[in-house]
């Protein structure tokens, strides 16, 4: 069947099970939006296409499938290149399309041209630029193949505007075919069996051990799994930022968020253990502190499906490179056969009883603010917490307001949290939340944002207003770059720089409304709760809730940049205490 | 170009000839941090396929990141890691060397004891080539360094496994499959 390429790039879309492109025409891209005007697709038009590129991720952590962004060349592939990077440090399925100019323009400086493969090389886990109609539709399958398979992330497809306009004749690639075309990408699954049989007798023979579960629990769909393993052996398990939900807080193993505002039992069981369980997880540095001193007398097992990691930070005494759920299901299958061999666990008590001494002392907490004094922005995010509807998605911007949401929430499922954790984009949350109803129009979706991140990508709350996507947004306003104000509170004397934005412009609530959106403002304590139900109760547009927060507050624990674990800084009333994290 | 004995490895790189594939191989370099001490690229012997061959300067942990690193990028077929002692190795050098006509003959017969060819003689300089190891060339560079050299190019070196044995291709084991002990 001959057609256009234009009319071939949406065909592959629907065959690759397209539902939702998030996008913005332009010249270059102009074909591939006349038969997208035929098609089952819907498609969201974006205000600025970095949106478009967040509300895909969105879209792609709570649904599990690859957000599809479609711009057109030269300033809207750059704008893309932000949301890719992001996608890529966080292993989001995505596929990108952007136009390009013509064949015969490419390389002439021509109007709107970019080298968007170039640019996007080290953004992408593949691209590609597309030259004649007829590779169309084995191109697509590719990035979608790449981009959903191994570790997941961000692919992009490159089709200058002739290869749209030209005829091709169609077909569909089989999956042999797409294999055949890659001949180096054979992303490998199944872990080592005789590794596996290694890490079952190390979690057996452990005294301290620990479950270090990241970001690839998610990936792998291995929540399950991984509840199976904790119950089965009683270990401990921590979440990142990445994996927060793929364990349940509400767990009595559950020990929460590590890292650099990790909660101090958390921090301190990772650096005390003699075992980590690394599942899905990287190493990161906002998880190690300085690496030197990072859990010293701990072996590592490294379950991992990119065999890059293995080894990159920290070295594995088991490295194991495979999907998480595969492997984690034949470590279960491999201890119940050593058990069922005779072999018993090592006695864990002590390390229990630290560990719940731990948690009794030092739990995540802040002060209360007294009558008439500023709001904190804790509270608001308990009661928000306390309000909202079973299976509420929460999606955060970067700074301290992300902290405090993954410090403070309940997540008790997989698939209710979305963040920018690798890259810390801010902006993230507006658009990466439309993305999520999108993909999840069932579920309430809330954006904590802070006042920095909600002025760079607030417009996407008209695109949310026009396309009848009612997200809510709780703005944490303390009218300053808070997270960066720490830093400077605490690191550079209080000298503020260039941290402190207008509490007055812009006027959020007016913002809001200009935008389609119900705004409310909150400046005490008593009137946080109507707001939040009032909020909780629209259910017809969008909402923006101004809470006005104590600028003062900081996110503690902390570790400080470049520090050990063992640094880290407590809150002044559980400092006396401090010895106790031994 | 003389230094490459202590920290240097030969990466033989078989890639899918494909439009930036090399932009591909050399950016991830870049923005790893590691340095490239040579690079040769041909068509490889499948039609289809390309030879890059690497050397690269590294301590040999960091090399196990690289090889890890290059296996990502999907073009990246496979990888074999040429231990010097163990491949044979060749460069390709050419030379445009002062020689006044007293001292030409001094030149042709540098060339000559080397091996080398003559391509090109002049009134007050002459261009000279060499194919050979690495060593040789670094030594003939030397000597021709004492005459004064004009203009020198050096291809990279392009290295292939010695064939007496079978063990000294070690391949470096596509690390998809390698759940074996690291290091």
């Amino acid at each position: 069947m001959k057609m256009t390429g234009a009319q071939a790039l949406i065909k592959a879309l629907e065959m690759e099970q397209v539902e939702t492109i998030f996008g913005l025409p332009g010249g270059c891209i102009l074909p591939a939006y006349d038969p997208l005007l035929d098609s089952s697709i819907r498609h969201i038009l974006v205000r600025h296409e970095q949106g478009a590129g967040h509300m895909a991720e969105g879209y792609a952590h709570v649904t599990g499938r690859p957000g599809v962004a479609m711009v057109t060349s030269g300033p809207a592939a750059t704008n893309m290149v932000t949301p890719l990077m992001d996608a890529y440090m966080d292993s989001i399925p995505m596929v990108c399309i952007t136009g390009q100019v013509g064949t015969s323009a490419i390389g002439t400086d021509a109007f709107q041209e970019c080298d968007t493969v170039g640019i996007t090389r080290s953004a992408t886990k593949h691209n590609e630029l597309v030259m004649t109609a007829q590779d169309l539709p084995m191109v697509v399958r590719q990035a979608f193949h790449i981009a959903t398979t191994g570790r997941p992330g961000p692919t992009l497809i490159d089709v200058p505007k002739d290869v749209l306009v030209n005829t091709m004749d169609w077909y569909w690639p089989t999956d042999e075919e797409v294999a055949d075309s890659l001949p180096g990408y054979r992303p490998n699954t199944k872990g080592h069996s005789r590794m596996i049989k290694e890490a079952a007798r190390l979690i057996l023979a452990s005294e301290r051990p620990i479950i270090y579960a990241g970001g690839g629990i998610l990936k792998a769909r291995a929540a399950e799994a991984l509840r199976e393993l904790a119950e089965l052996v009683d270990i401990h398990v921590v979440t990142t930022l990445m994996a927060r939900g793929a364990f349940p807080d509400s767990h009595p193993l559950c020990l929460g968020m590590p890292g650099m505002h990790g909660n101090a039992t958390a921090v301190t069981a990772m650096q005390k253990s003699d075992l980590l369980i690394n599942l899905g997880a990287r190493f990161d540095d906002r998880i190690t502190g300085k690496i030197s001193a990072f859990a010293p007398e701990a072996k590592i097992i490294h379950v991992d499906i990119d065999p890059a990691e293995q080894g990159k930070v920290r070295r594995p005494d088991v490295p194991i490179v495979g999907d998480a759920k595969y492997v984690i299901e034949e470590i279960i299958k491999a201890i119940k056969d050593l058990r069922a061999g005779g072999l018993e666990q090592a006695d864990t008590a002590m390390w229990k009883s630290r560990i719940s001494g731990w948690r009794e002392q030092f739990p995540v907490s802040y002060e209360p603010s007294e009558p008439g004094e500023a709001l904190k922005p804790q509270y608001c995010l308990e009661q928000l917490r306390d309000s909202a509807p079973e299976g509420t998605i929460l999606v955060s911007g970067v700074g301290q307001h992300q902290m405090w949401s993954s410090q403070y929430w309940r997540f008790d499922e997989p698939y209710t949290w979305v963040n920018s954790g690798g890259l810390g984009t801010m902006g993230f949350s507006i658009p990466a939340a439309i993305g999520a109803k999108v993909g999840r129009p069932d579920r309430t979706v809330w954006a904590i944002d802070g006042d920095g991140c909600f002025q760079m990508t607030a417009q996407e709350l008209v695109t949310a207003s026009v396309e009848r996507i009612p997200v809510k947004v709780a703005i944490l306003n303390n009218s300053y770059l808070g997270m960066v104000r720490q830093w400077q509170e605490m690191f550079y004397d209080e000298r503020y720089s260039e941290v402190y934005l207008s509490p007055e412009v812009p006027n959020f609530v007016q913002w809001a409304e200009a935008m389609g959106c119900v705004g409310i403002r909150v400046d005490s304590p008593e009137e946080v709760q109507p707001a939040i139900d009032k909020a909780n109760s629209i259910d017809d547009r969008p909402v923006v809730v101004d809470f006005r927060v104590d600028a003062r507050e900081k996110v503690f624990p902390m570790v400080p940049a470049g520090q050990s674990n063992d640094d880290l800084l407590l809150p002044s009333w559980q400092q006396q205490h401090r010895s106790a994290l031994r | 170009m003389s230094d490459h004995s202590s920290n240097h490895h030969i990466l033989s790189v078989l890639v899918q000839n494909r439009p930036g594939v090399l932009a591909r191989v050399s950016s991830l370099f870049a923005r790893r941090g590691y340095n490239i001490f040579s690079l040769a690229v041909a068509p490889a012997e499948d039609e289809g396929f390309s030879r890059i061959t690497i050397v690269v300067d590294v301590e040999s942990s960091p090399l196990e990141q690289v090889t890890k690193q290059l296996f990502k990028l999907i073009e990246v077929v496979k990888i074999s890691e040429l231990d010097p002692r163990q491949s044979v190795e060749r460069e390709l050098l050419l030379a445009t060397v002062r020689a006044t006509p007293e001292q030409r003959g001094q030149v042709v017969e540098l060339a000559n004891i080397f091996e080398g060819k003559i391509l090109a003689v002049g009134v007050e300089a002459i261009t000279v080539s060499l194919d050979g190891h690495p060593d040789k060339l670094d030594d003939f560079e030397e000597l021709l360094s004492g005459y004064g050299i004009v203009e020198l190019q050096r291809s990279g070196r392009v290295a292939l496994p010695k064939l007496d044995r079978a063990a000294r291709l070690r391949a470096v084991k596509n690390p998809r499959n390698d759940n074996g002990k690291v290091g």
